[in-house]
């Protein structure tokens, strides 16, 4: 039973001179509720454009993208989206930072206020409830980005490399933190990422994108109990062959393919 | 997740304790703040010398070449003449100001918002802009006659050669800012599903706040400068008036102190503008 499903999606955009580039090629996935799926693939697979397409932030050429059973037409409130970057309006605090996402939702701020110090107290961040980005680290900047996307309680977590730009530390640190807060509120999170290690570290199942035209090449489930570590060694050898699998599938000679866009 | 960089860490050979500066504290603590101490009374003390290099230079010239009074006052004529006709720069300066401040707020009445839609609009901003760039160029002293003649002899044509020259890099600074709204900041917004109002207000204008400054610091100059244009024409009153009448009765201690209250003008006001812009956009960087 599939909670979010990705129906026979393509995505073509035009660049330039009527060269349109197919960015996805009729692809389909279904997530099931509570689960956690990373996208890995090469630069310009499609996988940040398939994470928008899902968020209704750019519609799909053909195809349709459900959440619980309705279509995404939008943005939508029940979605909560994660960037590389932390994306803070740099005028606000922290805390009016994480509120943000309230304001356009037509909810009272102040009924969240509990919610947000609580979020910024998982996160690690309660003392920094009335600081400036600016004042914050990289690392900082983003667990307030993780608390922003969590503050409206969404069903679903739409996450685009959010620790790609943090120290090897720092992002082994979130990693942690994000396997708890998904598995205790039964997030359904789609997380891409470029690296082998966090996509097999963080994921039920791992979809494996290939490029020209992007398309789905093969999914990987991984078994393994959670939360997992890097340093846990129970699971570390599920992990290791799960990430020689994926390192081979990614680094496999692509062949052409008929129907890409020449 | 790269683990290289924990196991570097203890392979790296630990550096041999004598290496290292006897006492870090007591020579980091004072190294670090006097830089800041420096630059806080730098920033007052530099413009002062600056000023008194100047006026050094100017008493030094003057000395040298042997150049009459009339030709250039001494710097302690003109200050006796600021001080003997402090009464009636005061009254000028007053109307000069006045004509500066309001020329300048219509501006900002008129060219934010036209920055603003400027910058949303592509269809808007490939219509207008040739005809701004085209308006800008026309020389405004050119105008300063036909100002008079729609106008008459009152504030209004001063007003709006303040209007005219300090317009354009308020338009400019805002129609830029708007379309510099940070990509990573708006698909944020975007995927809360806001109202356009929210898109606005919430974020577009207040990221384009820095930029808006910009021109509105440029402008302030301009406005002073406009106001004494518009007084050098069809003027009985006004700093710009009182140097064209000095210049007629050859008092050029008069119309040097004249232009002394002029830079105090412009410069007060741009510090005006500076702490305001220190008020509504606190998240800047703003070095001393």
């Amino acid at each position: 039973m599939s909670f979010l499903k990705v129906d026979d999606v393509s995505k073509v955009s035009t660049a330039g001179k009527g060269s349109d580039v197919s960015a996805l090629h009729r692809l389909d996935l279904d997530v099931r509720e509570g689960e956690f799926v990373t996208l890995v693939g090469r630069s310009g697979c499609g996988k940040s454009t398939l994470l928008r397409i899902i968020a209704g932030l750019i519609p799909a050429t053909a195809g349709s993208v459900t959440i619980d059973g309705s279509p995404v037409l939008r943005p939508r409130r029940d979605v909560g989206l994660m960037l590389q970057q932390p994306a803070l309006l740099p005028w606000r605090a922290t805390l009016d930072n994480v509120l943000l996402p309230l304001e356009s939702m037509g909810k009272n701020g102040a009924d969240y206020r509990d919610r947000a110090h609580q979020l910024l107290e998982t996160t690690g961040l309660s003392g920094f409830a009335s600081r400036f980005p600016r004042e914050l680290s990289g690392g900082m900047q983003q667990r307030a980005s993780l608390c922003r996307s969590l503050i409206h309680d969404p069903d679903v977590l739409l996450m685009d490399e959010p620790f790609a730009a943090l120290d090897a530390l720092t992002r082994e640190e979130l990693s942690i933190e994000l396997q708890r807060i998904c598995a205790e509120q039964n997030k359904t999170v789609i997380f891409v990422t470029h690296s082998i290690e966090e996509a097999v570290l963080l994921a039920d199942r791992v979809v494996v994108m290939s490029p020209r035209p992007g398309r789905i090449k093969q999914i990987v489930t991984i078994d393994a109990q959670r939360p997992r570590t890097l340093a846990m060694s129970e699971h570390s050898d599920t992990l290791a062959h799960a990430s020689a699998e994926l390192r081979e599938l990614l680094f496999e000679k692509e062949q052409p393919r008929v129907g890409a866009a020449a | 997740m790269n683990t290289a960089i924990d196991e570097q860490r203890p392979t790296s050979p630990a550096r041999p304790a004598e290496v290292r500066p006897a006492e870090p504290d007591t020579a980091v603590v004072p190294a670090a703040r006097r830089p800041w101490l420096d630059r806080r009374i730098l920033v007052t003390l530099l413009p002062l010398l600056a000023t008194a290099l100047f006026i050094l230079l100017w008493w030094g010239m003057k000395l040298l070449n042997d150049w009459n009074d009339v030709i250039l006052p001494s710097p302690a004529r003109v200050l006796r003449s600021l001080s003997d006709n402090s009464a009636l720069l005061w009254r000028h300066g007053l109307v000069t100001l006045q004509e500066t401040v309001v020329g300048y707020g219509l501006a900002i009445l008129i060219a934010v918002p036209l920055g603003v839609i400027i910058g949303y609009s592509w269809v808007v901003d490939k219509a207008l802009s040739p005809i701004l760039m085209g308006l800008n160029a026309v020389p405004k002293v050119a105008l300063a006659p036909l100002l008079i003649i729609w106008m008459g002899f009152g504030m209004e044509p001063k007003v709006a050669m303040v209007v005219l020259l300090s317009f354009f890099p308020i338009v400019l600074g805002a129609a830029s800012g708007i379309k510099a709204t940070p990509a990573d900041l708006a698909e944020m917004l975007r995927s809360l599903d806001p109202s356009p109002w929210q898109m606005f207000i919430k974020l577009r204008l207040r990221a384009a706040l820095p930029q808006i400054f910009v021109g509105l610091q440029v402008a302030i100059a301009l406005a002073v400068i406009g106001a004494v244009i518009g007084e050098f024409a069809g003027a009985t009153k006004g700093l710009g008036y009182l140097i064209t009448a000095s210049g007629g009765t050859a008092d050029t201690a008069l119309a040097c102190a004249s232009l002394v209250i002029l830079s105090v003008i412009s410069i007060a006001l741009y510090y005006i503008v500076l702490a305001v812009e220190r008020l509504l956009v606190p998240w800047a960087d703003h070095r001393p």
